[in-house]
């Protein structure tokens, strides 16, 4: 099966349609297909479904077959909105701010390698990119909160971009870890560098002592980046009623919605790139057993990164349906007194290891 | 250079250049903001509107404003025969109608002086109970979505709809009952209503423990909750406040018995109090914890109430039920425990007229709301969100 | 009967509290009304009310602690308007105990007592909104269920609702 796959795969990559390489277009398609896919519908759909299993409930059952057109419906029922520009809003900055923050979830996806044969862009300085990019959603969201002319938006923005901002960088340095550990930044080469015949042993979590601790920290501030329970205070609808996005409705409240999702794939990927490997197979070559040799490859690799970021997308939504949100202040505490001098820590003792043991 | 005060509270430092005022320096006023929470909130539990007056995310001062959900409770009173009164009690605090009804049908048989045959006394305590353990479900529930977790919201409902489907199959109706009536019932319980109730009691207890894990057992939770809105038991009292609120401030106070009414006396259950190992005595998780342990004491209550219950031969819910129900002149003050605090009703006939001249109902809630502006001053937002919640104010009952 | 016997216990109670409170005050309150359902005195006095409230909450005898309910009351009869108050010794003593007050129907006025108790704050307020009982010393004396414009008090007996409120239709 692995090997017919990789066949399958090669021999796309060889086909050409009058002078076209046509297979390769089509493979490099799965992923953005895949992005468009996910992030538009299905995103939504599996944190309906999933919350609705946790909660001992069916979750949308009436559209499709298990309510899967669900959030089809959905879509089509938020364009057909009235397009609702308060009256005292800032106009420019209205518009603008979903804008921004949609464009600034999906341009980090550029550098997301999601397959040995596909990445957007091949920058050598692909994390530290992706890191910058997501700063600007912090534009988006201080523009959505500001221009609402509305006191409980403006609470959502203050409070989004000081946790966004602190917690950059504790989620910065954790990442810093996983670059020392490659010695690049380039996205595409964390990635080959973490292959081999033993799987998921050649991964970054697995090559120190201490890889879990910039893995779990980024984890736990890439929830707090992407505004995820239990650091949904931006949002935190029982108090901000829904934070910087209260004015919203229609499209322009879907395209906030839709870059949520957007950015919770995006950090789930990045954490799969430089702790998990990303697109390898976490399955090792067990002697003529070659189970790591069958499931890598082009189309593999791609669907490994997607089961990846779904797992992590997965254990985003399990977190947000359990626990309840923390304070302001606690939120804050955590970040400059937890994570960021563990984050430190985890630096130094990576450093250490990297000069001085294998 | 010259130095020039703004309008607000800041001072700002300019110099004239070219006839052009440019700012060299400019101190950052803070001003206070008005906030007015509600009516539309997600967490005020209906339509209660908080101005609050905030210094960033600061209380400085939090004024509750009434009266949204008014609907002349006493006015319509005044107008109607006693009997139907019942269905107006059901409106009041909408979350435990069968409390309210058996609140409003002790009152006017004190002062009709009428004797209430025993097992209609049981069937009112049975019902009263398990009412009392679906609206403390819905507290706890909305508690955790205040606190920003949905899924023990869900939890609860889905337990809470089987008492409803009990309750809905005794009197006809899901939440507005007209069940209790005075001097009796509206029928009795259906047959093998027992077996059932003692069915759900033998589902609940595990529940109740799993609620506890996902709550109670939370870090976030207990860290949202623990020493945020203490009442010292003092202020708790003078401020009338009653129920889980007032022995969530550790006084050890339960009508059922310290001033017992129907058959509580011969019933066996512990007075639920925060023992202030995990909590401070008098804050919002003092409070949670002392909802969540009166449940598991009402369950007693309801297992007691099935053993003791006599049988059903022979009896007729209405028998007691007088034809005409006219008092003697005279006034009453009667109150029961209902899970939100002490239900009080004062009723004044004339004597000569089947219609009350006047009925007041004391709603806890209304009481406890009172004592917000007092717990507020100094708060966070999200601390305010919680201290609301604690209070577990059904607007129905503060605005009457 | 058991239940007969505890009331009439609660009664006696109610009158050994209000001979605490005639001794000391004499003239100033009424004759105990001991009956079984809501043994009460007036205060006829109703300027020393705040005083003998005190006292009442204070007294080693007497220690009423909790204020349990505090209603309005509309005697068109006699022309007055008045309050009821039922006090309790809360978790100390244990006894109850029911205190009248009247005054003048138009323009009355009776002492606040939310200065002793917090809660008679808000309860004093629904009084205003519903009776037009003017509290004073009352330190915030504004409607609390009716909105701040509405006309008349409510619950007076012959109150008669007005025919719009902003331009919306009243009375159906």
């Amino acid at each position: 099966m692995g090997n017919s796959l990789n066949a399958w795969s090669e021999a796309l990559v060889g086909f050409h349609l009058l002078g076209l390489p046509l297979g390769l277009i089509i493979l490099a398609a799965i992923p953005l297909v895949f992005i468009a896919l996910y992030s538009l519908t299905y995103g939504v759909y599996g944190e309906r479904k999933i919350s609705a299993f946790m909660q001992d409930r069916l979750g949308p059952m009436e559209v499709g077959k298990w309510g899967i057109l669900q959030t089809i419906a959905d879509i089509l029922k938020l364009i057909q909105k009235e397009d609702i520009l308060p009256t005292s809003a800032d106009r420019f900055l209205f518009v603008i701010g979903p804008g921004i923050l949609f464009v600034g979830s999906f341009m980090a996806y550029a550098v997301l390698p999601f397959s040995p044969a596909f990445i957007g862009a091949s920058l050598n300085v692909g994390l530290y990119y992706a890191i910058g990019i997501v700063a600007i959603e912090v534009v988006g969201i201080l523009a959505a909160g500001w221009g609402s002319n509305n006191k409980w938006s403006l609470y959502g923005a203050v409070r989004s971009v000081a946790q966004i901002v602190s917690y950059e960088i504790p989620a910065a340095l954790a990442l810093l870890c996983g670059a020392m550990m490659a010695g690049t930044l380039d996205m595409q080469q964390i990635n080959v560098l973490q292959s081999g015949s033993y799987g998921f042993a050649h991964f970054y979590l697995f090559h120190s002592p201490i890889a879990w601790l910039p893995f779990l920290i980024y984890f736990i501030a890439s929830l707090a980046e992407v505004n995820r329970a239990p650091f949904d205070i931006p949002e935190a609808e029982s108090e901000l009623v829904a934070g910087y996005f209260t004015e919203y409705s229609g499209m322009k409240f879907a395209v906030i919605f839709l870059a949520e999702y957007g950015s919770m794939f995006m950090v789930s990927a990045i954490i799969s790139v430089v702790f998990l490997g990303g697109w390898n197979s976490p399955l090792p070559n067990l002697g003529s057993l070659a189970l790591n040799t069958w499931t890598n490859g082009p189309v593999w690799g791609a669907f490994w990164m997607i089961m990846k970021g779904f797992f992590f997308i997965f254990v985003q939504m399990w977190l947000r349906w359990t626990l309840p949100r923390l304070r302001v202040d606690q939120l804050m505490y955590l970040c400059w007194k937890v994570l960021t001098p563990f984050a430190f820590v985890s630096f130094v003792l990576t450093a250490i290891w990297e000069i001085y043991l294998p | 250079m010259q130095e020039l005060d703004t309008v607000g509270q800041g001072s700002v430092r300019v110099t004239r250049k070219s006839d052009k005022l440019v700012i060299l320096e400019k101190d950052l006023a803070t001003e206070q903001m008005v906030l007015a929470m509600g009516p539309q909130h997600p967490s005020t539990h209906g339509v209660l509107k908080l101005e609050c007056l905030t210094d960033g995310e600061v209380i400085t001062e939090a004024i509750p404003c009434l009266g949204y959900l008014h609907r002349c409770f006493e006015k319509c009173c005044e107008n109607v025969d006693y009997p139907a009164i019942v269905p107006y009690t059901d409106r009041l605090d909408y979350l435990s109608g069968m409390n309210s009804e058996f609140a409003y049908a002790m009152a006017v048989e004190k002062l009709l002086d009428l004797e209430i045959p025993r097992r209609v006394e049981f069937i009112r305590v049975l019902v009263a109970e398990l009412n009392r353990i679906a609206s403390h479900l819905v507290a706890i529930g909305t508690y955790g979505i205040d606190l920003g977790a949905f899924t023990p919201f869900l939890f609860c409902f889905r337990d809470r709809e089987i008492i409803l489907g009990l309750l809905e199959w005794a009197s006809g109706a899901r939440m507005l009952y007209n069940y209790i009536w005075i001097g009796g019932l509206a029928n009795d319980v259906p047959t093998d209503f027992s077996k059932r109730v003692r069915e759900f009691v033998n589902y609940f207890r595990p529940k109740t423990v799993e609620l506890q894990n996902l709550l109670t057992g939370n870090e976030i939770f207990l860290k949202r909750t623990y020493g945020i809105g203490i009442m010292p038991a003092e202020v708790a009292i003078n401020y009338g406040w009653s129920g889980p609120m007032r022995r969530g401030s550790g006084v050890k106070w339960d009508l059922r018995r310290n001033d017992p009414y129907s058959i509580y006396p011969e019933l066996d259950f512990n007075v639920a109090v925060p023992d202030g190992k995990n909590s401070v005595i008098g804050d919002c998780l003092s409070r949670h914890l002392v909802r969540a342990l009166e449940m598991e004491e009402s369950l007693k209550i309801i297992e007691q109430c099935l053993d003791k219950m006599p049988s059903s031969e022979g009896f007729n819910s209405r028998s007691a039920i007088p034809k005409r129900i006219r008092p003697k002149a005279g006034e009453v003050y009667s109150r029961a425990e209902n899970p939100r605090g002490e239900l009080g009703f004062y009723i004044e006939s004339d004597g000569k007229s089947t219609k009350p001249v006047r009925c007041k109902a004391r709603s806890s809630c209304f009481v406890n709301l009172s004592a917000m502006k007092d717990l507020s001053k100094g708060q966070l937002i999200p601390d305010l969100v919680a201290i609301i919640g604690s209070i577990d104010i059904v607007l129905g009952e503060v605005d009457r | 009967m058991e239940e007969g016997k505890a009331v009439s216990q609660s009664v006696q109670e109610s009158a050994a509290a209000y001979r605490v409170i005639q001794e000391q005050f004499g003239a100033a309150v009424s004759a105990f009304d001991a009956n079984e359902t809501m043994p009460f005195f007036e205060v006829v006095a109703t300027g020393r009310w705040v005083e003998i409230a005190l006292f009442m909450r204070d007294h080693a005898k007497l220690k009423f602690n909790s204020m349990a309910c505090l209603t309005g009351a509309d005697y068109p009869a006699e022309n007055k308007v008045g309050i009821i108050c039922n006090f309790e010794s809360l978790a100390l003593l244990g006894h109850k105990v029911a205190v009248k007050l009247k005054c003048d129907r138009t323009g009355g006025s009776l002492p606040s007592l939310s200065c002793l108790w917090h809660t008679a704050n808000w309860h004093e307020r629904e009084v205003f909104d519903l009776f037009g009982i003017t509290f004073t010393g009352h330190p915030d004396l504004r409607r609390i269920l009716c909105p701040d414009d509405w006309e008349g008090h409510p619950l007076l007996k012959d109150y008669k609702v007005q025919q719009s409120y902003h331009g919306i239709k009243v009375p159906y």
